[in-house]
Protein backbone atom coordinates (compact mmCIF):
# COMPACT_ATOMS: atom_id res chain seq x y z
CA UNK A 1 0.00 0.00 0.00
CA UNK A 2 2.81 2.38 0.94
CA UNK A 3 4.45 1.56 -2.38
CA UNK A 4 1.42 2.50 -4.42
CA UNK A 5 2.10 5.51 -6.66
CA UNK A 6 0.97 9.01 -5.68
CA UNK A 7 -1.78 10.74 -7.63
CA UNK A 8 0.66 12.79 -9.75
CA UNK A 9 2.34 9.62 -11.03
CA UNK A 10 -1.01 7.92 -11.61
CA UNK A 11 -2.16 10.84 -13.76
CA UNK A 12 0.99 10.78 -15.86
CA UNK A 13 0.58 7.02 -16.36
CA UNK A 14 -2.91 7.77 -17.70
CA UNK A 15 -1.52 10.40 -20.06
CA UNK A 16 -3.00 13.31 -18.11
CA UNK A 17 -0.80 16.40 -17.97
CA UNK A 18 -0.72 18.66 -14.95
CA UNK A 19 -2.68 21.20 -16.97
CA UNK A 20 -5.39 18.55 -17.33
CA UNK A 21 -5.28 18.03 -13.58
CA UNK A 22 -5.48 21.79 -12.95
CA UNK A 23 -8.51 21.86 -15.19
CA UNK A 24 -10.12 19.10 -13.13
CA UNK A 25 -9.28 20.92 -9.89
CA UNK A 26 -10.84 24.12 -11.28
CA UNK A 27 -14.02 22.14 -12.01
CA UNK A 28 -13.84 20.52 -8.57
CA UNK A 29 -13.42 23.93 -6.89
CA UNK A 30 -16.44 25.16 -8.83
CA UNK A 31 -18.46 22.10 -7.80
CA UNK A 32 -17.39 22.44 -4.15
CA UNK A 33 -18.30 26.15 -4.25
CA UNK A 34 -14.75 27.04 -3.23
CA UNK A 35 -13.16 30.26 -4.49
CA UNK A 36 -11.81 29.49 -8.00
CA UNK A 37 -8.40 30.89 -7.02
CA UNK A 38 -8.08 27.79 -4.78
CA UNK A 39 -7.71 25.41 -7.76
CA UNK A 40 -3.86 25.36 -7.76
CA UNK A 41 -3.89 24.78 -3.98
CA UNK A 42 -6.31 21.87 -4.35
CA UNK A 43 -4.08 20.39 -7.05
CA UNK A 44 -1.00 20.73 -4.85
CA UNK A 45 -2.73 19.26 -1.79
CA UNK A 46 -4.17 16.30 -3.71
CA UNK A 47 -0.83 15.49 -5.26
CA UNK A 48 0.85 15.43 -1.87
CA UNK A 49 -1.90 14.02 0.36
CA UNK A 50 -1.15 10.74 2.12
CA UNK A 51 -3.32 7.92 0.82
CA UNK A 52 -5.90 7.15 3.50
CA UNK A 53 -7.12 3.64 4.11
CA UNK A 54 -10.80 3.33 3.22
CA UNK A 55 -13.18 0.58 4.29
CA UNK A 56 -16.43 0.55 2.32
CA UNK A 57 -19.35 -1.35 3.83
CA UNK A 58 -22.45 -2.10 1.75
CA UNK A 59 -25.58 -2.91 3.71
CA UNK A 60 -29.24 -2.80 2.56
CA UNK A 61 -28.66 -1.17 -0.82
CA UNK A 62 -28.92 -1.79 -4.56
CA UNK A 63 -25.23 -1.19 -5.39
CA UNK A 64 -26.33 1.83 -7.45
CA UNK A 65 -23.98 4.10 -5.48
CA UNK A 66 -20.99 1.90 -6.28
CA UNK A 67 -22.15 1.65 -9.90
CA UNK A 68 -22.35 5.42 -10.16
CA UNK A 69 -18.90 6.06 -8.75
CA UNK A 70 -17.21 3.37 -10.83
CA UNK A 71 -19.10 3.91 -14.11
CA UNK A 72 -17.93 7.40 -14.97
CA UNK A 73 -16.41 7.48 -18.44
CA UNK A 74 -12.77 6.55 -18.41
CA UNK A 75 -10.21 7.84 -18.16
CA UNK A 76 -11.89 10.21 -15.77
CA UNK A 77 -10.15 11.96 -12.95
CA UNK A 78 -12.98 10.92 -10.65
CA UNK A 79 -11.53 7.50 -11.23
CA UNK A 80 -8.06 8.73 -10.38
CA UNK A 81 -9.21 10.40 -7.17
CA UNK A 82 -10.79 7.10 -6.29
CA UNK A 83 -7.36 5.57 -6.90
CA UNK A 84 -5.80 8.13 -4.57
CA UNK A 85 -7.35 6.32 -1.65
CA UNK A 86 -6.39 2.87 -0.53
CA UNK A 87 -9.63 0.93 -0.79
CA UNK A 88 -8.90 -1.93 1.59
CA UNK A 89 -12.36 -3.49 1.73
CA UNK A 90 -15.32 -3.25 -0.64
CA UNK A 91 -17.14 -6.52 -1.08
CA UNK A 92 -18.43 -5.72 -4.58
CA UNK A 93 -15.07 -4.63 -5.95
CA UNK A 94 -12.53 -6.74 -4.08
CA UNK A 95 -11.20 -9.97 -5.51
CA UNK A 96 -11.12 -11.76 -2.17
CA UNK A 97 -14.23 -13.46 -0.86
CA UNK A 98 -15.44 -15.27 2.25
CA UNK A 99 -13.03 -15.42 5.18
CA UNK A 100 -10.20 -13.82 3.17
CA UNK A 101 -12.38 -10.75 2.52
CA UNK A 102 -13.31 -10.35 6.17
CA UNK A 103 -9.68 -10.88 7.06
CA UNK A 104 -8.76 -7.94 4.77
CA UNK A 105 -11.19 -5.73 6.68
CA UNK A 106 -9.81 -6.79 10.05
CA UNK A 107 -6.24 -6.27 8.87
CA UNK A 108 -6.99 -2.77 7.55
CA UNK A 109 -8.76 -1.90 10.79
CA UNK A 110 -5.85 -3.10 12.91
CA UNK A 111 -3.18 -1.41 10.81
CA UNK A 112 -4.95 1.96 10.55
CA UNK A 113 -6.92 2.00 13.82
CA UNK A 114 -8.25 5.48 14.49
CA UNK A 115 -7.18 6.74 11.04
CA UNK A 116 -9.19 4.97 8.37
CA UNK A 117 -12.23 6.42 6.61
CA UNK A 118 -15.38 4.32 6.74
CA UNK A 119 -17.72 4.66 3.78
CA UNK A 120 -21.16 3.10 4.18
CA UNK A 121 -23.82 2.66 1.54
CA UNK A 122 -27.14 1.09 2.44
CA UNK A 123 -29.33 1.21 5.53
CA UNK A 124 -29.12 -1.04 8.56
CA UNK A 125 -32.04 -3.22 9.73
CA UNK A 126 -32.26 -2.34 13.40
CA UNK A 127 -35.49 -4.14 14.31
CA UNK A 128 -34.43 -7.38 12.66
CA UNK A 129 -30.62 -7.34 12.36
CA UNK A 130 -30.62 -10.88 10.96
CA UNK A 131 -32.37 -9.66 7.79
CA UNK A 132 -29.05 -8.50 6.38
CA UNK A 133 -25.79 -10.27 7.18
CA UNK A 134 -22.38 -10.47 5.53
CA UNK A 135 -20.27 -13.55 6.25
CA UNK A 136 -22.62 -14.36 9.11
CA UNK A 137 -22.09 -10.97 10.74
CA UNK A 138 -25.15 -8.74 10.98
CA UNK A 139 -24.91 -5.28 9.39
CA UNK A 140 -25.51 -3.79 12.83
CA UNK A 141 -22.56 -5.61 14.41
CA UNK A 142 -20.27 -4.96 11.44
CA UNK A 143 -21.08 -1.24 11.48
CA UNK A 144 -20.53 -0.88 15.22
CA UNK A 145 -17.29 -2.84 15.10
CA UNK A 146 -15.85 -1.02 12.07
CA UNK A 147 -17.02 2.46 13.13
CA UNK A 148 -15.15 2.17 16.41
CA UNK A 149 -11.73 2.64 14.84
CA UNK A 150 -12.76 5.05 12.07
CA UNK A 151 -11.53 8.64 11.88
CA UNK A 152 -14.72 9.65 10.09
CA UNK A 153 -17.72 8.04 8.42
CA UNK A 154 -19.09 8.97 5.02
CA UNK A 155 -22.68 7.80 4.52
CA UNK A 156 -22.96 7.50 0.76
CA UNK A 157 -26.44 7.46 -0.75
CA UNK A 158 -29.83 8.21 0.77
CA UNK A 159 -30.11 4.73 2.34
CA UNK A 160 -27.02 5.17 4.54
CA UNK A 161 -27.72 8.87 5.13
CA UNK A 162 -31.45 8.76 5.92
CA UNK A 163 -32.63 5.15 5.60
CA UNK A 164 -33.69 5.61 1.98
CA UNK A 165 -35.96 3.17 0.20
CA UNK A 166 -35.52 0.32 2.74
CA UNK A 167 -36.77 2.81 5.34
CA UNK A 168 -39.85 3.68 3.22
CA UNK A 169 -43.21 2.94 4.71
CA UNK A 170 -43.96 0.27 5.99
CA UNK A 171 -40.23 -0.34 6.53
CA UNK A 172 -40.41 -4.15 6.93
CA UNK A 173 -36.83 -4.57 8.18
CA UNK A 174 -36.83 -1.63 10.59
CA UNK A 175 -34.15 0.04 8.46
CA UNK A 176 -32.35 3.07 9.89
CA UNK A 177 -29.54 5.43 8.85
CA UNK A 178 -25.93 5.15 10.03
CA UNK A 179 -26.39 8.27 12.16
CA UNK A 180 -29.24 6.56 14.05
CA UNK A 181 -26.74 4.01 15.36
CA UNK A 182 -23.34 5.71 15.52
CA UNK A 183 -23.32 8.82 17.70
CA UNK A 184 -19.68 9.39 18.61
CA UNK A 185 -17.97 9.83 15.20
CA UNK A 186 -18.04 12.62 12.63
CA UNK A 187 -20.53 11.54 9.96
CA UNK A 188 -20.72 13.15 6.53
CA UNK A 189 -24.01 12.42 4.77
CA UNK A 190 -23.78 12.31 0.97
CA UNK A 191 -27.38 11.52 0.01
CA UNK A 192 -28.75 10.93 -3.47
CA UNK A 193 -30.18 7.89 -5.18
CA UNK A 194 -27.39 7.60 -6.20
CA UNK A 195 -25.28 10.69 -5.44
CA UNK A 196 -23.58 12.35 -8.41
CA UNK A 197 -20.12 10.74 -8.85
CA UNK A 198 -18.23 14.04 -8.63
CA UNK A 199 -20.06 14.79 -5.38
CA UNK A 200 -18.77 11.54 -3.88
CA UNK A 201 -15.22 12.12 -5.15
CA UNK A 202 -15.47 15.82 -4.26
CA UNK A 203 -16.22 14.94 -0.64
CA UNK A 204 -13.27 12.52 -0.62
CA UNK A 205 -11.05 15.16 -2.25
CA UNK A 206 -12.15 17.70 0.33
CA UNK A 207 -11.40 15.27 3.14
CA UNK A 208 -7.93 14.58 1.68
CA UNK A 209 -7.07 18.25 1.18
CA UNK A 210 -8.81 20.25 3.88
CA UNK A 211 -10.28 17.67 6.30
CA UNK A 212 -13.96 17.55 7.17
CA UNK A 213 -16.12 19.80 4.99
CA UNK A 214 -18.64 22.26 6.41
CA UNK A 215 -21.96 20.47 6.97
CA UNK A 216 -25.59 21.56 7.04
CA UNK A 217 -28.21 20.62 9.65
CA UNK A 218 -28.63 17.17 8.00
CA UNK A 219 -24.83 16.64 8.04
CA UNK A 220 -24.59 17.14 4.28
CA UNK A 221 -21.57 19.06 2.88
CA UNK A 222 -22.83 22.60 2.31
CA UNK A 223 -20.77 22.86 -0.87
CA UNK A 224 -22.94 20.28 -2.61
CA UNK A 225 -26.18 20.61 -0.68
CA UNK A 226 -26.26 24.34 -0.04
CA UNK A 227 -28.79 25.33 -2.69
CA UNK A 228 -32.00 23.82 -3.95
CA UNK A 229 -32.27 22.43 -7.47
CA UNK A 230 -34.96 25.05 -8.06
CA UNK A 231 -32.51 27.87 -7.23
CA UNK A 232 -30.24 26.83 -10.09
CA UNK A 233 -32.69 25.24 -12.50
CA UNK A 234 -32.47 26.41 -16.12
CA UNK A 235 -36.32 26.30 -16.17
CA UNK A 236 -36.46 28.77 -13.27
CA UNK A 237 -37.16 31.80 -15.55
CA UNK A 238 -40.40 30.02 -16.60
CA UNK A 239 -41.38 29.51 -12.95
CA UNK A 240 -40.76 33.20 -12.31
CA UNK A 241 -42.98 34.07 -15.26
CA UNK A 242 -45.69 31.64 -14.12
CA UNK A 243 -45.32 29.37 -17.17
CA UNK A 244 -45.96 25.73 -16.19
CA UNK A 245 -46.34 22.41 -17.97
CA UNK A 246 -49.74 21.06 -16.85
CA UNK A 247 -49.35 17.55 -18.28
CA UNK A 248 -46.47 15.61 -19.79
CA UNK A 249 -47.60 16.18 -23.37
CA UNK A 250 -49.04 19.68 -23.47
CA UNK A 251 -47.61 22.74 -25.16
CA UNK A 252 -45.87 23.79 -21.93
CA UNK A 253 -44.06 20.45 -21.67
CA UNK A 254 -42.92 20.77 -25.27
CA UNK A 255 -41.75 24.35 -24.70
CA UNK A 256 -39.72 23.25 -21.70
CA UNK A 257 -41.68 25.19 -19.09
CA UNK A 258 -41.44 24.69 -15.34
CA UNK A 259 -42.47 21.23 -14.02
CA UNK A 260 -43.65 22.49 -10.63
CA UNK A 261 -47.29 21.54 -11.24
CA UNK A 262 -46.25 18.04 -12.32
CA UNK A 263 -44.85 17.44 -8.84
CA UNK A 264 -41.29 18.71 -9.19
CA UNK A 265 -39.55 18.61 -5.78
CA UNK A 266 -36.77 20.95 -6.97
CA UNK A 267 -37.85 23.77 -4.63
CA UNK A 268 -37.36 21.64 -1.51
CA UNK A 269 -34.46 19.47 -2.70
CA UNK A 270 -30.87 20.42 -2.08
CA UNK A 271 -28.46 19.05 -4.66
CA UNK A 272 -26.18 20.22 -7.47
CA UNK A 273 -28.03 18.24 -10.18
CA UNK A 274 -28.92 21.42 -12.10
CA UNK A 275 -25.34 22.65 -12.34
CA UNK A 276 -23.09 19.58 -12.21
CA UNK A 277 -25.61 17.34 -13.99
CA UNK A 278 -25.44 13.60 -14.63
CA UNK A 279 -23.71 11.13 -16.96
CA UNK A 280 -20.62 13.22 -17.43
CA UNK A 281 -22.46 16.52 -17.37
CA UNK A 282 -24.95 15.49 -20.06
CA UNK A 283 -28.31 16.23 -18.48
CA UNK A 284 -30.41 15.89 -15.34
CA UNK A 285 -33.99 14.70 -14.75
CA UNK A 286 -35.65 18.10 -15.23
CA UNK A 287 -33.70 18.66 -18.44
CA UNK A 288 -34.98 15.27 -19.62
CA UNK A 289 -38.53 16.50 -18.95
CA UNK A 290 -39.24 14.78 -15.64
CA UNK A 291 -39.87 16.45 -12.29
CA UNK A 292 -37.26 16.08 -9.56
CA UNK A 293 -38.18 13.28 -7.10
CA UNK A 294 -36.24 14.88 -4.26
CA UNK A 295 -33.91 11.89 -3.72
CA UNK A 296 -31.37 13.78 -1.59
CA UNK A 297 -33.95 14.55 1.08
CA UNK A 298 -35.04 12.33 4.00
CA UNK A 299 -38.12 10.17 3.32
CA UNK A 300 -38.29 11.20 -0.33
CA UNK A 301 -40.09 7.95 -1.12
CA UNK A 302 -42.94 8.82 1.25
CA UNK A 303 -43.15 12.53 0.58
CA UNK A 304 -46.64 12.78 -0.82
CA UNK A 305 -46.33 11.24 -4.27
CA UNK A 306 -43.87 12.02 -7.04
CA UNK A 307 -46.47 13.71 -9.25
CA UNK A 308 -48.26 15.76 -6.60
CA UNK A 309 -47.37 19.44 -6.71
CA UNK A 310 -45.61 20.65 -3.56
CA UNK A 311 -48.18 23.31 -2.74
CA UNK A 312 -51.25 21.15 -3.26
CA UNK A 313 -53.22 21.25 0.01
CA UNK A 314 -53.02 18.18 2.22
CA UNK A 315 -56.83 17.96 2.31
CA UNK A 316 -56.83 16.94 -1.33
CA UNK A 317 -54.49 14.07 -0.61
CA UNK A 318 -56.79 12.78 2.08
CA UNK A 319 -59.81 12.85 -0.17
CA UNK A 320 -57.88 11.25 -2.98
CA UNK A 321 -56.63 8.52 -0.67
CA UNK A 322 -60.07 7.72 0.66
CA UNK A 323 -61.50 7.69 -2.84
CA UNK A 324 -58.69 5.45 -3.97
CA UNK A 325 -59.18 3.01 -1.11
CA UNK A 326 -62.94 3.01 -1.64
CA UNK A 327 -62.79 2.53 -5.36
CA UNK A 328 -59.77 0.26 -5.25
CA UNK A 329 -58.18 2.56 -7.80
CA UNK A 330 -54.43 2.84 -8.14
CA UNK A 331 -53.36 6.27 -6.97
CA UNK A 332 -50.19 7.66 -5.42
CA UNK A 333 -51.02 8.90 -1.94
CA UNK A 334 -49.19 10.98 0.62
CA UNK A 335 -47.16 9.50 3.42
CA UNK A 336 -48.86 11.83 5.88
CA UNK A 337 -51.97 9.76 5.30
CA UNK A 338 -50.19 6.42 5.19
CA UNK A 339 -48.31 7.11 8.43
CA UNK A 340 -51.52 7.79 10.25
CA UNK A 341 -53.07 4.58 9.00
CA UNK A 342 -50.36 2.48 10.62
CA UNK A 343 -47.98 0.02 9.10
CA UNK A 344 -50.11 -3.07 8.65
CA UNK A 345 -52.96 -1.15 7.11
CA UNK A 346 -50.57 0.71 4.84
CA UNK A 347 -49.05 -2.52 3.68
CA UNK A 348 -52.50 -3.94 2.97
CA UNK A 349 -53.51 -0.84 1.04
CA UNK A 350 -50.17 -0.39 -0.67
CA UNK A 351 -50.83 1.83 -3.62
CA UNK A 352 -48.80 2.60 -6.67
CA UNK A 353 -48.68 5.32 -9.29
CA UNK A 354 -49.61 4.26 -12.77
CA UNK A 355 -49.91 5.84 -16.19
CA UNK A 356 -53.30 7.35 -15.36
CA UNK A 357 -51.73 9.42 -12.62
CA UNK A 358 -49.09 10.62 -15.02
CA UNK A 359 -51.86 11.83 -17.29
CA UNK A 360 -53.71 13.57 -14.49
CA UNK A 361 -54.82 17.18 -14.82
CA UNK A 362 -53.75 19.30 -11.85
CA UNK B 1 -28.10 23.92 -36.18
CA UNK B 2 -30.27 25.65 -33.65
CA UNK B 3 -33.98 24.98 -33.49
CA UNK B 4 -36.44 27.90 -33.21
CA UNK B 5 -36.94 26.87 -29.55
CA UNK B 6 -33.21 26.99 -28.84
CA UNK B 7 -33.09 30.37 -30.57
CA UNK B 8 -35.79 31.69 -28.23
CA UNK B 9 -34.11 30.10 -25.18
CA UNK B 10 -30.85 31.84 -26.05
CA UNK B 11 -32.52 35.14 -25.15
CA UNK B 12 -33.84 33.97 -21.76
CA UNK B 13 -31.79 35.62 -19.05
CA UNK B 14 -31.71 35.83 -15.26
CA UNK B 15 -30.67 39.45 -14.99
CA UNK B 16 -27.24 38.43 -13.69
CA UNK B 17 -25.17 39.61 -16.68
CA UNK B 18 -24.94 43.25 -15.58
CA UNK B 19 -23.81 42.53 -12.01
CA UNK B 20 -21.13 40.21 -13.43
CA UNK B 21 -19.99 42.93 -15.83
CA UNK B 22 -19.68 45.34 -12.88
CA UNK B 23 -17.66 42.72 -10.99
CA UNK B 24 -15.38 42.32 -14.02
CA UNK B 25 -14.91 46.09 -14.18
CA UNK B 26 -13.94 46.17 -10.49
CA UNK B 27 -11.52 43.23 -10.96
CA UNK B 28 -9.90 44.86 -14.00
CA UNK B 29 -9.32 48.08 -12.05
CA UNK B 30 -7.69 45.99 -9.29
CA UNK B 31 -5.48 44.24 -11.85
CA UNK B 32 -4.32 47.54 -13.34
CA UNK B 33 -3.69 49.13 -9.93
CA UNK B 34 -2.18 46.25 -7.97
CA UNK B 35 -1.48 43.46 -10.47
CA UNK B 36 -3.70 41.11 -8.45
CA UNK B 37 -5.69 38.68 -10.64
CA UNK B 38 -9.32 37.61 -10.06
CA UNK B 39 -11.15 34.47 -11.13
CA UNK B 40 -14.95 34.56 -11.42
CA UNK B 41 -16.77 31.23 -11.51
CA UNK B 42 -19.65 31.53 -13.97
CA UNK B 43 -21.05 28.28 -12.53
CA UNK B 44 -21.41 29.89 -9.10
CA UNK B 45 -24.40 32.07 -10.00
CA UNK B 46 -27.55 31.41 -12.01
CA UNK B 47 -26.53 32.24 -15.55
CA UNK B 48 -28.68 31.49 -18.59
CA UNK B 49 -28.05 31.64 -22.32
CA UNK B 50 -29.48 35.16 -22.49
CA UNK B 51 -26.97 36.35 -19.88
CA UNK B 52 -24.18 34.70 -21.86
CA UNK B 53 -25.35 36.60 -24.92
CA UNK B 54 -25.09 39.97 -23.12
CA UNK B 55 -21.66 39.07 -21.72
CA UNK B 56 -20.36 38.14 -25.18
CA UNK B 57 -21.81 41.28 -26.71
CA UNK B 58 -20.20 43.64 -24.20
CA UNK B 59 -16.83 41.88 -23.86
CA UNK B 60 -16.50 40.97 -27.54
CA UNK B 61 -13.79 38.89 -29.15
CA UNK B 62 -10.14 39.62 -28.48
CA UNK B 63 -6.97 38.97 -30.42
CA UNK B 64 -5.90 35.71 -28.80
CA UNK B 65 -7.55 32.29 -28.69
CA UNK B 66 -5.92 29.09 -27.45
CA UNK B 67 -7.15 25.50 -27.26
CA UNK B 68 -5.86 23.16 -24.59
CA UNK B 69 -6.33 19.47 -25.34
CA UNK B 70 -6.12 17.55 -22.08
CA UNK B 71 -9.03 15.57 -20.63
CA UNK B 72 -11.20 17.06 -23.37
CA UNK B 73 -10.79 20.54 -24.76
CA UNK B 74 -10.48 23.83 -22.93
CA UNK B 75 -10.89 27.12 -24.72
CA UNK B 76 -8.87 30.01 -23.39
CA UNK B 77 -9.57 33.31 -25.12
CA UNK B 78 -8.86 36.92 -24.34
CA UNK B 79 -12.00 38.98 -24.77
CA UNK B 80 -12.11 42.31 -26.58
CA UNK B 81 -11.46 43.87 -23.17
CA UNK B 82 -7.72 43.27 -22.69
CA UNK B 83 -6.92 41.50 -19.43
CA UNK B 84 -10.34 39.82 -19.31
CA UNK B 85 -10.19 36.16 -20.39
CA UNK B 86 -12.75 33.43 -20.88
CA UNK B 87 -11.59 30.00 -19.70
CA UNK B 88 -14.11 27.30 -20.62
CA UNK B 89 -13.44 23.65 -19.81
CA UNK B 90 -15.12 20.84 -21.74
CA UNK B 91 -14.94 17.08 -21.21
CA UNK B 92 -14.03 14.49 -23.83
CA UNK B 93 -17.63 14.51 -25.13
CA UNK B 94 -17.64 18.27 -25.58
CA UNK B 95 -19.91 18.92 -22.59
CA UNK B 96 -19.20 21.96 -20.43
CA UNK B 97 -17.38 21.12 -17.19
CA UNK B 98 -16.78 24.60 -15.81
CA UNK B 99 -16.61 28.19 -17.06
CA UNK B 100 -14.58 31.04 -15.70
CA UNK B 101 -13.81 34.68 -16.33
CA UNK B 102 -10.17 35.30 -15.45
CA UNK B 103 -9.08 38.88 -15.03
CA UNK B 104 -5.33 38.52 -15.33
CA UNK B 105 -2.33 39.24 -17.56
CA UNK B 106 -1.89 35.50 -18.15
CA UNK B 107 -4.25 32.65 -17.19
CA UNK B 108 -2.40 30.12 -15.05
CA UNK B 109 -3.46 27.19 -17.22
CA UNK B 110 -1.65 28.64 -20.27
CA UNK B 111 1.71 28.41 -18.52
CA UNK B 112 3.76 25.26 -18.80
CA UNK B 113 3.44 23.52 -15.44
CA UNK B 114 6.70 22.86 -13.58
CA UNK B 115 5.77 19.18 -13.05
CA UNK B 116 5.15 18.69 -16.77
CA UNK B 117 8.48 20.39 -17.60
CA UNK B 118 10.33 18.16 -15.11
CA UNK B 119 8.70 15.05 -16.60
CA UNK B 120 9.48 16.31 -20.12
CA UNK B 121 13.12 16.82 -19.15
CA UNK B 122 13.36 13.19 -18.04
CA UNK B 123 11.65 12.04 -21.25
CA UNK B 124 13.96 14.16 -23.40
CA UNK B 125 17.02 12.75 -21.61
CA UNK B 126 15.73 9.24 -22.27
CA UNK B 127 15.29 9.98 -25.97
CA UNK B 128 18.73 11.56 -26.24
CA UNK B 129 20.28 8.56 -24.47
CA UNK B 130 18.52 6.19 -26.85
CA UNK B 131 19.87 8.16 -29.81
CA UNK B 132 23.38 8.15 -28.33
CA UNK B 133 23.16 4.40 -27.75
CA UNK B 134 21.89 3.79 -31.26
CA UNK B 135 24.72 5.88 -32.64
CA UNK B 136 27.28 4.01 -30.53
CA UNK B 137 25.88 0.68 -31.72
CA UNK B 138 25.97 1.79 -35.35
CA UNK B 139 29.57 2.91 -34.94
CA UNK B 140 30.64 -0.32 -33.28
CA UNK B 141 28.97 -2.14 -36.19
CA UNK B 142 31.07 -0.14 -38.66
CA UNK B 143 34.26 -0.87 -36.74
Amino acid sequence: MVNKPMLGDLMRDHGVSRRGFLKYCATLASAMALPPMMAPRIAHALENAPRPSVIWLSFQECTGCTEAITRSHSPSIEDLIFNAISLDYHHTLQAASGDAAEHAREEAMKEHWGKYVLIVDGSIPLENPEYSCIAGISNLDMLKETAEGAAAIVSVGTCAAFGGIPHADPNPTGAVAVSDIIKDKPIINVPGCPPIPIVMTGVLAHFLTFGLPELDELNRPKAFYGETIHDRCYRRPFYDKGLFAETFDDQGAREGWCLYKLGCKGPTTKSVCATVKWNDHTSFPIEAGHPCLGCTEPDFWDNGGFYKPLSAPAGDYRKLAQAAVGAGAALGVGSAVLNRMGKSKAAANHETVDAHDLEKKS
Amino acid sequence: MTSPLQEVMSYVGTGNADPILREIRFALAKLVETGEPTVIDLGAIPFAAGDERILDKVLGRGELQATLTSMGESRIAETGVAGVWRVDHFDADGEVQSRFIEVTYMPEILRTQKEDAAYALARLDEMLNERAEARAQAQSGVN
